[in-house]
């Protein structure tokens, strides 16, 4: 097991915003966590970053705790997050961004050749390179986003929202581009609110309420679950 | 509608004060060139924009301070006071050169502001902004004070020894000597290097991500807090080069000599933008050629310097608050 979160609390304050998580992602995996506005799907994303501290339970990579890891050591232990907003540095260039994303690397040569790896990706991202991040459309800055992300050859991808603000084409793009960079050997775990496109690239999913898992199964399973259909599927 | 009209007659009023402010400007010229001649003019010029290098050493720690933390750090002229006492002892009790003298100083006052956040600041992080902005000035009078005890610095003024002679040279009626070469040519070295630390460095671009985004730069797997402490050690570095060079032009220093640099080279970072690199820059060569144009044209002037400076402060927050070079406020998330 690639990553796994045991029964995981979080709080803001007063305000319990995970309230026991479970779940677990296998090697090679796209695993889903969908719902609603609030529910703690950043929350979640940003624990396990090591952004946050739990105040009850725990989270393993590779079988080995994290949680009181600060997030600067999480990165090079194969985890890397692309925040819900993008949050590009919107005053350092497209290369300079992707340049932060290798930030724990030191190879020269092979965050050159990770960097080509991006620009396969999102070719759109190479005739920008002298562009500063700011100036980049939603779209752009998503790309910008992702490829950052991978700059680090994590071995896990945490996606939050990336389909957000983005036009449909675009978000089919986007999704191909994860697929791809899964099928390259990234596990992906992915947050949204889309729950009809990520339940299509998933594997498996998580259902997440106010904190709380409600349902979980393969893809297929939570696709097919009557309340996932009235609730996020808008049938 | 109503609305619509405040905001034109607004507008129209900041363009008044600019023109006015541009009129009185070129108006004084033109007066103090014809009153004493333009020699004494340049003269006054030239050593105006000295004083502004020495500023600039200065404002530079704020502004660099102030981007990634958004604290003013108010200790930094005594940072800078402590840089020429420094190179005083390096110089007069261990009979080290120029060149040593001006390390020592910089490497002891980057050690001392790296523990001052890491003490002061670094536990205020994330309380209310007053509260690490009071601790800043109590900060700055620890230091002027302790300092000023007997087993410290002491109290009393001192005189301080250059490690060179000093040459004069003379082009017409302007004076140049080496002390104005080297405080311009080290600061413009001093400035390259800055620059170069900032743009091309993987640290200064960490510094840069880290101003703009923490969180993001903490998914990075930037250490933040080594990267705040590295921009506490830059500003201090500069400081204390900028404390050398002072005492070296001024050659008289006590603890409290940092206050009123120190207060003026903030007020030449809010005037430049504060944040901005080019802003503490410019604003300091603005500052520092005002303060030394007051000083040589206005009646009384050298007891009217330092109220002048904080006119400069009062007319840069009525103007243009985020001053020369300054972003709008939104750019900072
Ligand atoms: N910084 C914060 N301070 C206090 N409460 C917070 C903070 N961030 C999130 N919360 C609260 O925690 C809960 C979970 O928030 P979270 O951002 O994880 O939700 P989310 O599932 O990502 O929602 P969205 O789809 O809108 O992004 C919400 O009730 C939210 O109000
Ligand atoms: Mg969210």
């Amino acid at each position: 097991m690639l990553l796994e979160v045991n029964d995981l609390h979080v709080a803001y304050g007063a305000i319990r915003a995970l309230q026991g998580i479970s779940f677990h992602l296998e090697e090679g995996e796209i695993v889903t966590l969908i719902g609603a506005n609030g529910a703690g799907k950043s929350t979640t994303l940003r624990t396990i970053s090591g952004l946050l501290r739990p105040f009850q339970g725990d989270i393993l990579l590779n079988g080995q705790s994290i949680i009181r890891t600060p997030a600067e050591r999480i990165v090079p232990m194969g985890i890397s997050q692309v925040p819900e907003g993008r949050q590009i540095f919107s005053r350092l260039t497209v290369r300079e961004n992707l340049e932060m994303g290798a930030y724990t690397r030191k190879d020269k040569g092979e965050i050159a050749r990770t960097m080509e790896r991006v620009f396969t990706s999102f070719p759109r991202l190479k005739e920008r390179l002298n562009q500063l991040g700011g100036t980049l459309s939603g779209g752009e800055q998503q790309m910008l986003a992702m490829g950052r992300g991978m700059m680090s050859r994590p071995s896990l991808l945490l996606l939050d929202e990336p389909s957000m603000g983005l036009a449909p084409i675009l978000v089919e793009e986007i999704f191909e581009i994860i697929k791809e960079i899964n099928q390259q050997g990234t596990t992906i775990l992915l947050v949204e609110q889309n729950a009809a496109m990520a339940l299509s690239v998933a594997n498996r999913g998580y259902v997440l309420e106010t904190g709380r898992i409600v349902l979980e199964g393969s893809a297929q399973e939570v696709l097919e679950n009557p309340q996932v259909r009235t609730a996020y599927l808008g049938e | 509608m109503k609305h619509s009209i405040t905001k034109w007659s607004l507008r129209s009023v900041v363009w008044l004060i600019y023109a006015a402010l541009a009129v009185g400007i070129l108006w004084g010229v033109l007066y103090i060139v014809q009153l004493n001649g333009p020699t004494f003019f340049f003269q006054a010029l030239l050593d105006g924009v000295r004083l502004g290098f020495v500023y600039a050493l200065i404002a530079l720690g704020y502004t660099l301070v102030y981007g990634i933390v958004s604290l003013i750090n108010f200790a930094h002229g005594d940072v800078f006071m402590v840089g020429a006492f420094a190179s005083f002892y390096a110089i007069t009790q261990y009979g080290w050169g120029f060149v040593p003298a001006i390390l020592f100083a910089m490497i002891i006052c980057t050690v001392l502001n790296v523990v001052i956040e890491r003490v002061a600041y670094k536990p205020l992080r994330d309380a209310p902004r007053i509260a690490a902005l009071i601790t800043a000035i109590g900060v700055s009078f620890f230091l002027e004070y302790f300092t000023a005890l007997r087993w410290v610095f002491g109290a009393d003024f001192i005189t301080y020894q250059r490690p060179f002679p000093v040459v004069v040279w003379r082009f017409g009626g302007l004076i140049i000597t080496n002390i104005t070469v080297i405080i311009i040519g080290l600061t413009l070295l001093l400035l390259f290097v800055l620059q170069y630390i900032i743009k091309r460095t993987k640290m200064g671009k960490a510094m840069r991500a880290t101003a703009l985004d923490k969180s993001a730069a903490r998914l990075m797997g930037i250490n933040v807090n080594g990267i705040i402490s590295f921009t506490f050690a830059l500003g201090a570095a500069l400081a204390g080069a900028g404390g050398v060079l002072f005492a070296i032009a001024f050659p008289q220093i006590w603890t409290f000599m940092g206050l009123m640099p120190g207060l003026k080279a903030f007020v030449a970072a809010v005037l430049g933008g504060i944040g901005s690199v080019p802003g503490a820059f410019v604003g300091s060569l603005l500052m520092g050629s005002i303060d030394v144009m007051v000083v040589s044209f206005v009646p009384m002037g050298s007891r009217l310097r330092d109220l002048f400076a904080f006119l400069v402060l009062i007319i840069v927050f009525l103007v243009k608050p985020t001053g020369i070079f300054g972003e709008p406020q939104s750019e900072k998330v």
